[in-house]
């Protein structure tokens, strides 16, 4: 099939079969090895997309992960992936891939009207235009941007994919592959140290994969590289992760690595994650992440079929695709002469070398001689024709003066262009290292260490071959004696060619045309231009930080390493500081756009977080019981009969259990054992009631407070022994009470002989509550009297339950006479079905958390961090009662003291009855003294808890009111949209306020 | 993030481990009584919620479950010094020139 | 199973079919156990150790065995004990006896948490999909037990064997754990 750009032969790809993909529908071939984007230059096509803000047609710049502008969507499974880079997408049979930014189509988009309106576009466009009416922001402006902003569509479905994590710990992690990269590898491995290495391409080798000007150790560079990586493959202690980008270095050398896993497949076995995230532990990091090429800032520099130099390279020597037929180079460096060499080699014609220099090297010129290549020294690119793709080049001439004198125009369907070379130091960066500006080469380089990292290579601002390499070597040995204090001898590699070029240049270029007119961009995924960067100073930026921020120069998704170098010179002039004083902005995490599913991982769905279930859990299910998340329990809510409602079922729950019996599931409390001689004298200092002269076999209700003096915790605490207690907390509060036991005991009694376990899931509880409680366990239980006299309201006893041990509580949270009985948590569902076989005997119910809230507000009983937030004190509760009164100190018995704690007009807890019994109250709701509170009137409370009680036959409600307790028998209102609506504010029990009902 | 040595599990173990308990050293009165309302707001609420070289609690949460002390750069996160509840607040200035900061 | 002495305590729940069974990695829920929590000052580790039947270990992250007990080191005063189910009140009423008078608290979590064995050459692997604990031998040998995270779950580790742990988890947490041990071991047998 037809790649008009494909070389004859040549490259890394797999001629002998080839790959059918579509490019918008167009149905184009490939072969393996092939990224899209090489593929797309093979075919011949460059334009790949429109520009962010001013939709100019813009083509594949780069070969590698800093591409700002091929970024495309691609097809899988039904839906699409936006953004990703062609020039990192590998090709595969069957690849869908689609234009982004274009309507309605990529060769004619109507959004381009914005590059002719640019001038109204300028930096800080949109900080200047739509400051007012402020009122228009939100139903105007912002939609109107959204609707024009992003790049891509985002998928629609739910994300079909999973994703993969693994946690791992090495001696020495290499990222980057190239040169230095392989040294450092095989270096650090040879002394037996255990290594990761990792490079974002599909193989490893990096630079030397296209390079063929050179040899290491007499071979070809890419056969080297695949004798390195066969030795390192056979090697136990090395991890090889290619098409892996370490996109994040934090804190105590923890890096993050994105594992691509199947996208490069064509149909990949489902049970593989699409990507997996590495959590790298390394005792030592070497970064190999070498360099990048500049683009060069001049006019029209954005144009299709106009790419980086070495890029121009790797196309040709890696993948065997020619950029064009007629190819401009324009250079800074040296580097890029190499490219026209290799170019012309393969038959294309270089219609000129257009170097900035005045006399570049002489060995350079007569290379290009003997090819027949024309050289144009001291010659600038003014600006490129041609809509869709470059046609020609328009060539100044650099004058001594500093000023450009128009020096024709030459015909091309490709350029090639190179700034130079920046050192990729993010990573380094993103360690927290500085950057030190090395004049000579004029780069940014890695300064001092902060963590345990070196950086080699390129990446180090060292260039040449033999430098890499030597340099890897270095550092690979160093890494391993640092982190194992081994170290081996290696034969070091030796090299031919591959020197270190020399040259380089950053900012803007001079030119000759109308400055006004023309867009020479600086950050091209982001259409910045240098005009711009000059604006951002002449309006007041001084800092590059707030350049970047007015201008989003170094914000695309290349986070700058394009872009940066170039603005920093621009902005240094116009600032007329030097290029130092100016300042770097900072390389963030992550390296290269990272998906959101890596970073979500397993948890999702069922796993999204610990789905913690009861013993009966399988039985409520079965019943058609509906279950509420109590943190991660899932409690059952209510147990829904013959088609009835909510509202139904709990009024039949409530009824059932005032009237015979009710079963409820009180698993998820939380549950402490309290044990050890001081057990006594612990929960004496934690808890406000006095435990000491509770007696074995007794219980008490225990408030827990903060050393605020505020409620934290509740829960009935049983004393089965001298030494030894079974402390209930909420279901929620369960891990905090038990830390802040643990604090306690640890830091400030540390003499206490007392420890606390936790026993929340040792124990399955069931609660039987109602007046046939006893009649219900009766038949199970052995070895203990149930009597009210044997066994009291608030008692506990070991018995039996059916031949298993349990904790037998006599305590109610319903007014009701109640079981609670715990046994050891595989015995739970026997217990549950035995106990729910039992109760139907006797027309009782099992009932769910909501009738539980109702029976509770019923009697008053408060539920923590529903009637109070954070702020209520056992006073303001009406609890009082429960703070024993000759006690030396407990937890917030000092800050109960305080002045504001005993203040008046402190918010209390009250009962609130509305007028018309069947108005409810929304919890929430505001309370007010005052009918018709003028707009701006704080408010005198809220409602906390409001049901419809069964029991008292219409609505009751709890909340928090300022003096509240002083305000009984007087009318309050809750004003709510459709009114407000008068309440009176009642004492908090509402059913059977002197407990007779408890104590049968 | 952050690698943490617990002095009782002798160990260092990932930052998730562990929850961080705060400025540490601060004393709960031990006669509350005597507290004056002035003390007690200082010990309840007063942090010094240092950049640079501070002491704080840390506890093993998800391991021995111990608390413990540790003396760390709050700017650069290294950790300069971890000891056990109950041993004195050691130098920090000491510690801080030690390690050139 | 296990390459530790207390082959007869850690055992696969006969009655239970496999959670996973690849040619590289196993989950078998493990059989019930005595579990006692131990929490005792310095003086009193030697009694408690002699009325156990196990030296209680005093070096952290590590464990004691014999056939039919195991001491397990959790923090500086704090020790798992595991014996055969049907022991738990001879070993309660043993310890008891002889420290009586000395303060300690020893409580029953038999039922608190649930267990199961994960063996094969990609045991740790799996483990490592969830815990960031690096388990090569080196640093993890077998014998060495540590409580930690897996995902969002606390879950107990017991080296048994270089290529068998025990994983331990509170009963209601277990499903997530062994659940997420399942998918993530899935990839395992991709082609």
């Amino acid at each position: 099939m037809s790649q008009p750009f494909r070389t004859e032969k040549g490259g890394r790809i797999d001629r002998t079969g080839e790959l059918t993909f579509t490019f918008d529908g167009e149905e184009m071939h490939g072969h393996a090895g092939d990224t899209l984007a090489s593929a797309l230059l093979a075919n011949g096509v460059h334009l790949v997309g429109r520009s962010f803000k001013y939709h100019r047609p813009r083509g594949i710049l780069s070969a590698g992960s800093e591409e700002p502008n091929a970024l495309v969507g691609v097809y899988r499974k039904g839906d699409q992936t936006p953004n990703l880079r062609a020039t990192q997408v590998e090709l595969y049979h069957g690849l869908q891939a689609v234009s982004q930014n274009r309507f309605p189509s990529l060769g004619f988009d109507v959004g381009a009207v914005n590059d002719l309106l640019s001038p109204l576009f300028p930096a800080g466009f949109y900080y200047k235009t739509f400051m007012w009416p402020k009122s228009f922001w939100d139903r105007v402006y912002e939609p109107i941007i959204r609707a024009a902003a992003g790049l891509g569509k985002p998928p629609k479905n739910p994300d079909h994919d999973t994703y993969g994590n693994l946690y791992a710990h090495c001696d020495v992690l290499v990222a980057g592959s190239g040169p230095s990269g392989l040294a450092a590898a095989l270096a650090a491995a040879e002394t037996g140290a255990r290594v990761i290495l990792c490079d974002e391409q599909a193989e490893f080798g990096g630079s030397l994969l296209s390079e063929n000007s050179a040899t290491i150790d007499g071979k070809d560079p890419a056969i080297w590289v695949a004798e390195i990586v066969a030795r390192l493959a056979a090697m136990d202690n090395v991890t090889l992760l290619p098409r892996t980008t370490a996109f994040g270095y934090f804190a105590h050398n923890f890096i993050a690595l994105a594992e691509r896993v199947t996208e490069h497949l064509s149909d990949p076995d489902p049970r593989l994650p699409r990507e997996r995230l590495w959590q790298v532990r390394a005792k030592e990091v070497v970064i190999a992440a070498g360099a990048i090429e500049r683009p060069m800032v001049f006019p029209e520099n954005d144009r299709p079929g106009i790419l980086l130099a070495d890029a121009g390279r790797t196309y040709l020597n890696r993948y065997g695709v020619k950029v064009g037929h007629k190819v401009l180079v324009a250079t800074a460096c040296d580097t890029a002469w190499q490219a026209a060499f290799d170019l012309a080699d393969h038959g294309v014609e270089v219609v000129a070398i257009a170097d900035l220099r005045e006399s570049p090297p002489e060995s350079l010129v007569s290379i290009a001689a003997a090819r027949g290549i024309r050289v144009e020294a001291g010659c600038v690119v003014t600006g490129t024709l041609g809509r869709k793709r470059v046609r020609a080049a328009l060539l100044g001439r650099m004058m001594t003066s500093g000023q450009v004198a128009a020096g024709g125009q030459i015909e091309c369907d490709a350029l090639l262009m190179s700034g130079g070379w920046t050192p990729t130091v993010s990573l380094f960066s993103q360690s927290r290292g500085k950057v030190v500006w090395e004049a000579e080469t004029g780069a940014f380089v890695p300064g001092k260490s902060v963590q345990k990292e070196r950086s080699a290579g390129a990446a180090n601002g060292l260039y040449g071959l033999q430098a890499s390499l030597t340099d890897g070597y270095a550092a690979g040995e160093g890494a391993a004696r640092a982190a194992t204090g081994k170290s081996a001898t290696i034969n070091h590699s030796r090299t031919s060619g591959g020197e270190a070029g020399t040259g380089g240049t950053l900012g803007a270029l001079p030119h000759d045309r109308n400055a006004s007119r023309v867009k020479a961009f600086v950050d091209y995924q982001n259409d910045v231009t240098a005009k711009d960067v000059k604006l951002a100073v002449r309006e007041g930026m001084q800092s590059i930080e707030h350049i970047k921020r007015y201008t989003t120069t170094g914000m695309a998704t290349d986070q700058g390493r394009l872009s940066n170098m170039n603005a920093l010179q621009i902005a240094s002039g116009a600032l007329e500081k030097p290029l130092t004083d100016v300042g770097l902005t900072t390389f963030r995490q992550p390296f290269t756009p990272t998906t959101f599913g890596l970073f979500a991982g397993v948890s999702r769905g069922d796993f999204f977080d610990p789905v913690r279930k009861t013993p009966s859990h399988d039985w409520v299910v079965e019943k058609g019981g509906l279950f509420e998340d109590v943190g991660q329990w899932k409690r059952a809510w209510y147990f829904p009969k013959n088609g009835e409602d909510m509202h139904a079922a709990v009024e039949r729950e409530c009824r059932t259990v005032r009237e015979s019996v009710g079963l409820f599931d009180a698993s998820t409390l939380g549950k402490i054992e309290v044990a050890g001689p001081d057990a006594a004298e612990f929960l004496e200092r934690m808890y406000t009631n006095p435990w000491k002269k509770l007696a074995p076999g007794r219980c008490r209700y225990g408030l827990l407070l903060n050393d605020a003096g505020f409620i934290t915790d509740d829960g009935v605490i049983g004393r089965l022994a001298d030494d030894r207690f079974h402390v209930t907390t909420t279901t929620g509060g369960a891990p905090s009470v038990f830390a802040t036991m643990e604090d306690y005991l640890q830091t400030e009694w540390p003499e206490l002989d007392v420890w606390i376990t936790s026993t929340t899931d040792q124990y399955a509880v069931a609660a039987i509550q109602g007046p046939k409680a006893r009649e219900v366990i009766a038949p199970f239980i052995e070895g203990i009297d149930l009597s009210a006299e044997a066994l009291p309201h608030m008692s506990v006893k070991e018995a039996m339950f059916r031949g298993i041990p349990c904790r037998l509580f006599r305590i109610s949270f319903t007014g009701e006479l109640g079981f609670e009985i715990n046994v050891p948590r595989r015995h739970g569902k026997m217990m549950w079905e035995t106990l729910a076989g039992e109760i139907e005997k006797h027309g009782g119910t099992a009932y769910g958390t909501e009738a539980m809230h109702v029976l509770r507000a019923e009697k008053g009983y408060i539920i923590i961090g529903q009637d109070t937030d954070g702020t209520v004190t056992p006073q303001d509760a009406g609890m009082s009662w429960a703070i024993g009164k000759n006690k030396f100190d407990f937890v917030g018995k000092r800050g109960l003291e305080r002045p504001d704690l005993k203040a008046e007009n402190r918010k209390q807890l009250v009962g609130l009855l509305t007028k018309d019994p069947k108005i409810k109250l929304e919890e929430g709701a505001q309370v007010t003294t005052l009918e018709n509170p003028a707009t701006g009137t704080p408010a005198d409370g809220h409602v906390t808890s409001s049901y419809y009680s069964p029991a008292l036959g219409r609505t009751i409600a709890l909340a928090i009111v300022r003096n509240g307790h002083a305000l009984e028998g007087k009318t309050l209102y809750v004003p709510m949209p459709e009114g407000s609506i008068p309440v009176e504010v009642t004492g908090t029990v509402f059913y059977d306020k002197e407990g007779a009902r408890l104590n049968v | 993030m952050l690698l943490i040595y617990c002095p009782y599990c002798q160990i260092e173990r990932a930052e998730i481990e562990f929850r961080c308990g705060g400025e540490a050293h601060i004393a709960r009165p031990s006669d509350p009584e005597k507290a004056t309302d002035d003390d007690w707001v200082e010990f309840l609420y007063m942090r010094s919620n240092t950049k640079g070289i501070a002491a704080e609690r840390w506890r093993h949460i998800h391991g021995c479950g111990r608390f413990f002390n540790a003396v760390r750069d709050t700017v650069s996160d290294e950790f300069l010094k971890v000891y056990k509840t109950g041993e004195a607040k050691p130098d920090l200035e000491a510690i801080a020139r030690e390690a050139g900061k | 199973m296990s390459d530790l002495p207390a082959s007869d305590l850690i055992t696969p729940d006969a009655g239970e079919a496999a959670i996973l069974g690849l040619a590289s990695v196993s989950i078998l829920k493990a059989a019930p156990l005595t579990r006692l929590s131990f929490r005792a000052r310095e003086a009193s580790l030697k009694k408690a150790g002699t009325a156990f039947g196990v030296a209680l270990p005093v070096k952290p992250l590590t464990s004691t065995t014999t056939a039919k007990r195991a001491a397990l080191w959790m923090g500086p005063d704090e020790w798992t004990l595991l014996a055969p189910e049907e022991d738990l009140q001879a070993v309660a009423v043993g310890i008891e006896g002889k420290l009586d008078g000395e303060p300690h608290a020893l409580v029953d979590v038999s039922d608190r948490s649930d267990a199961v064995i994960v063996t094969g050459e990609r045991a740790a692997w799996l483990l490592n999909t969830g815990i960031f604990v690096d388990f090569s031998l080196e640093s993890f040998p077998v014998g060495t037990v540590t409580r930690t995270l897996f995902h969002k779950s606390p879950v107990m580790i017991w080296r048994i064997g270089p290529e068998a742990f025990v994983v331990e988890a509170w009963g209601s947490f277990m499903d997530y754990v062994a659940g997420l041990l399942v998918q993530c071991a899935q990839e395992l047998e991709a082609v």
